[in-house]
């Protein structure tokens, strides 16, 4: 009595039966691509040292990956684009000048003992490429702080050395910055541009904007990490960054040089190792706001940014546990 | 811009409805035989009332209600009663059921028309409805008449019909709403007459902009029904989120019911269905079903009579076409894949969905969460999707618990919109069931 029909195997799963286009790879690469704009005017004004540093970088992580996943025998997933971008942001992440064996020793650093030696993307608590500049800074303080002034002239090899204008801010205070740049209009649009010293993605502010608001857009990031932290800098700045007394510094130079956009758009918003919770990423972002503004005033560093998130990493774990989103219908329930 | 009412968060899968939206609703063929489940609604399994070999006419009650929460089943055919044996059921379960194998003639028992039934007292009305063996059609199938009885402590001054119809690919409702909306008031009418309720509102999506002028112009001097327009999103059409869009209450957690802030919600084929019981007296024994899919020859909104299997009613569309994979009973955000098409349909499907090849999705291939917080962005019970699945991945569910794991229905949103493509409503399914609420 079984109806004839002809025997289709039939696929057995468990609901939704339909999933959303996005995946990890088209995420990881589109973070790659928004970087791009600001990458390629490091080259412009780098040279050609920028296009072997970042180039180093981006091939000794996804190597580093590809031969640590095939010695275990795990899965290789270079081709999600996350080993890249972990070797793109070290890459942005250094100075010009650095010797060739720097790049490698960060992203082996980065990749397999940040990364994969923690069970590979998703299980990772810190910032791998952060992870990867830290320790650089700490083996190779000097390398790593050597900064070559921008020439503008991709056949210069030779830059002159030069330092950052948080690092002469630190030092000499801000007339001298404004002394170096011309005017303080010539500073901020140098600062704006990326016409300064500084790690290879430090520079354009502009452009890195560019790639922050194609990202928001896609909804890749969203604004909760980057506003909180760039609020927090911008006030602490104006309240305690002035030489004459509170309520006198200036919010623009901090928020426009360092590695601050860079970090407050591409690496504090790592979904990694930040909250998952919206409201936890504010928190976040203005303790990564608070710890920069403290390493740049008080500290012995002249920028704070890469500590600051580094050390608010340590923290998502225990935001995401306290901070827990609005359940349905229980605002109500407390008003009984 | 019109105002349309809402939830918050939520997902926008593609709608797909275009493959039925605009057509009829045709009756499907009558089947040969019918496996009719003792169990198609939450509650106790109806008791059968007749025996292997005997003859029963269509209408006729097969089975009846132990208890309270329950439902009566009826013969959908007539013909002769040829098993009584557990089948399998939709859910994926073995359920007992009654084989009636068709004679041919379908002779339906006489039906008799009230055409006072407005009238008729709360009591009656609800007592026609359990009689009707009247589920909610919508796809819980939780007995109606329980519905309509709450208790005296819980007051209710609302009632909405669900047209949202969220899922994607499913037309059934929207098609009964442009085809039969008088039937669907009056269904209304009636609900709010049994239970005293002086306001009602009928909730459409706005993809269905036929359904809400037709729905509308039925409700013109009906000043206590209103028809409002909701925002195309899933689950739209979820009983809290309905009632959030539409009265702005939030049932509370924690097994909270619409019944606590006063609400009563009924899909529209359920209203139908009581309009047809309350006036004509007529059983449940058919319902209009989308079969649908790029992986049916011809997808059709169809009106099949319970108890029909799925391997006939495909007969109906052409069949399917080679590359298909995958058939879904209810819609793709939470029906269930069916190992084999011999199941029938009952009185919760609402759609029967084929996929091919190229639409289906390897559920197996999933990564490690990568914390993107995406499913958190949309759970619509504001429930944190992420740490429910890596609780439940790692066998810590206990403490998913504390994540307020028994708050999720299993909506699907979470999983629909991970890059990971985690399997996250699987995960939740295992801890509920190894733990207890
Ligand atoms: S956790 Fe549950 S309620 Fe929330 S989106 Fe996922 S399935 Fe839906
Ligand atoms: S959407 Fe998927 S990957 Fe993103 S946080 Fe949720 S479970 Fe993790």
């Amino acid at each position: 009595m079984a109806v004839e029909q002809k025997r289709h195997p039939l696929i057995v799963s468990v609901s939704p039966h339909v999933r959303d286009r996005e995946t990890v790879g088209r995420i990881m690469w589109s973070v790659n691509l928004s970087l791009m704009p600001a990458l390629i005017a490091s080259f412009y004004y780098f040279g050609p040292r920028a296009v072997f540093v970042t180039a180093l970088c981006i091939i000794s992580s996804v190597l580093s990956e590809y031969l640590f996943q095939k010695a275990l025998k795990r899965q290789i997933t270079i081709s999600d684009g996350s080993a890249f971008l972990t070797g793109l942001l070290l890459g942005m992440n250094l100075p010009p000048s650095v010797p060739f064996y720097i790049p490698i020793v960060g992203s082996v650093v980065a990749v397999v003992i940040t990364k994969q030696l923690f069970g590979g993307l998703g299980y990772n608590i810190f910032n791998p490429a952060l992870i990867g500049r830290a320790f650089l800074l700490i083996t190779w303080p000097r390398a790593m702080t050597t900064w070559s002034a921008p020439t503008a002239q991709f056949t210069a090899l030779d830059a002159k050395t030069t330092a950052t204008p948080l690092g002469i801010l630190k030092e000499e205070g801000i007339n001298k910055l404004i002394e170096e740049f011309g005017s303080k209009g010539d500073l901020y649009i140098n600062l704006l541009f990326g016409n300064r010293a500084g790690s290879l993605g430090e520079t354009s502010v502009i452009l890195l904007l560019i790639g922050a608001a194609y990202l928001l857009y896609k909804r890749y990031i969203t604004w909760h990490i980057p506003i909180s932290f760039l609020s927090t800098v911008a006030i602490l700045a104006w309240v305690f960054g002035g030489k004459e007394g509170l309520f006198t510094g200036d919010p623009l130079i901090h928020l426009l040089s360092g590695g601050l956009i860079l970090g407050a758009f591409f690496m504090a918003t790592d979904y990694v190792t930040c909250p998952t919770i919206r409201k936890g990423q504010i928190i976040f972002g203005i303790g990564c706001g608070a710890i920069t503004m403290l390493i740049r005033l008080k500290g012995g560093f002249p920028e704070g940014v890469m500590f600051a998130i580094l050390l608010m990493n340590c923290f998502a774990p225990l935001i995401d546990r306290n901070v827990k989103p609005e359940l349905f219908g229980a605002v109500k329930e407390k008003k009984r | 811009m019109v105002k349309a009412d809402t939830f918050e968060r939520g997902v926008h899968p593609h709608e797909s409805k275009e493959l039925t939206a605009h057509k009829p609703i045709e009756s499907a063929h009558l089947p040969r035989r019918v496996v009719i489940p003792l169990s198609q609604h939450i509650g106790a399994p109806a008791k059968p009332e007749v025996n292997i070999g005997e003859e029963v006419k269509r209408y006729q009650m097969i089975g009846s209600p132990p208890g309270f929460v329950s439902a009566p089943v009826h013969a959908s055919i007539s013909g002769k009663v040829i098993a009584i044996s557990d089948f399998l059921h939709p859910s994926g379960r073995m359920v007992p059921s009654i084989v009636i194998e068709s004679d041919g003639k379908d002779e339906p028992l006489p039906l008799e028309d009230n055409p006072d039934y407005l009238n008729l007292p709360p009591d009656e009305i609800k007592a026609l409805i359990r009689d009707a063996g009247i589920v909610g059609l919508g796809g819980a199938a939780f007995p109606t008449s329980v519905k309509l009885s709450p208790p005296k402590e819980k007051p209710i001054d609302t009632v909405i019909l669900n047209g949202a119809e969220c899922e994607p690919y499913l037309t059934a409702d929207h098609r009964l709403m442009v085809e039969r909306p008088e039937d669907v008031v009056n269904g209304l009418k009636i609900i709010m007459r049994a239970l005293g309720v002086p306001r009602g509102f009928i909730g459409i999506e706005m993809n269905k902009p036929d359904a809400i002028k037709v729905m509308k112009d039925a409700t013109v001097g009906e000043g206590d029904i209103d028809v409002r327009q909701l925002k195309v999103k899933y689950p739209q059409g979820a009983e809290k989120m309905l009632i959030k869009a539409i009265t702005g209450r939030e049932v509370p957690p924690k097994g909270g019911l619409p019944m606590d802030v006063g609400v009563v919600v009924q899909n529209v084929g359920t209203a139908v269905a009581i309009y047809e019981a309350v006036r004509y007296r007529k059983p449940l024994i058919e319902r209009v079903v989308t079969v649908t899919g790029r992986g049916v020859r011809e997808p059709k909104n169809l009106k099949v009579r319970i108890g029909m299997m799925l391997s006939e009613l495909i007969e109906d569309c052409g069949g399917l076409v080679d590359g298909a994979v995958k058939v879904i009973v209810g819609g793709p955000m939470m029906g269930f894949a069916q190992w084999s098409l011999d199941v029938p349909v009952v009185k919760g499907t609402s759609g029967v969905l084929v996929q091919t090849e190229e639409e289906f999705f390897p559920s197996e291939e999933y990564f490690a969460c990568i914390r993107c917080g995406r499913c958190i962005d949309v759970c619509p019970m504001g429930l944190n999707p992420s740490m429910l699945s890596i609780l439940s991945e790692k066998g810590h569910y206990e403490e998913a618990k504390e994540y307020n794991l028994f708050d999720c229905f299993e909506c699907g949103s979470c999983a629909f919109i991970c890059p990971s493509k985690r399997p996250i409503v699987q995960f939740i399914r295992l801890a509920k069931s190894q733990t207890k609420p």
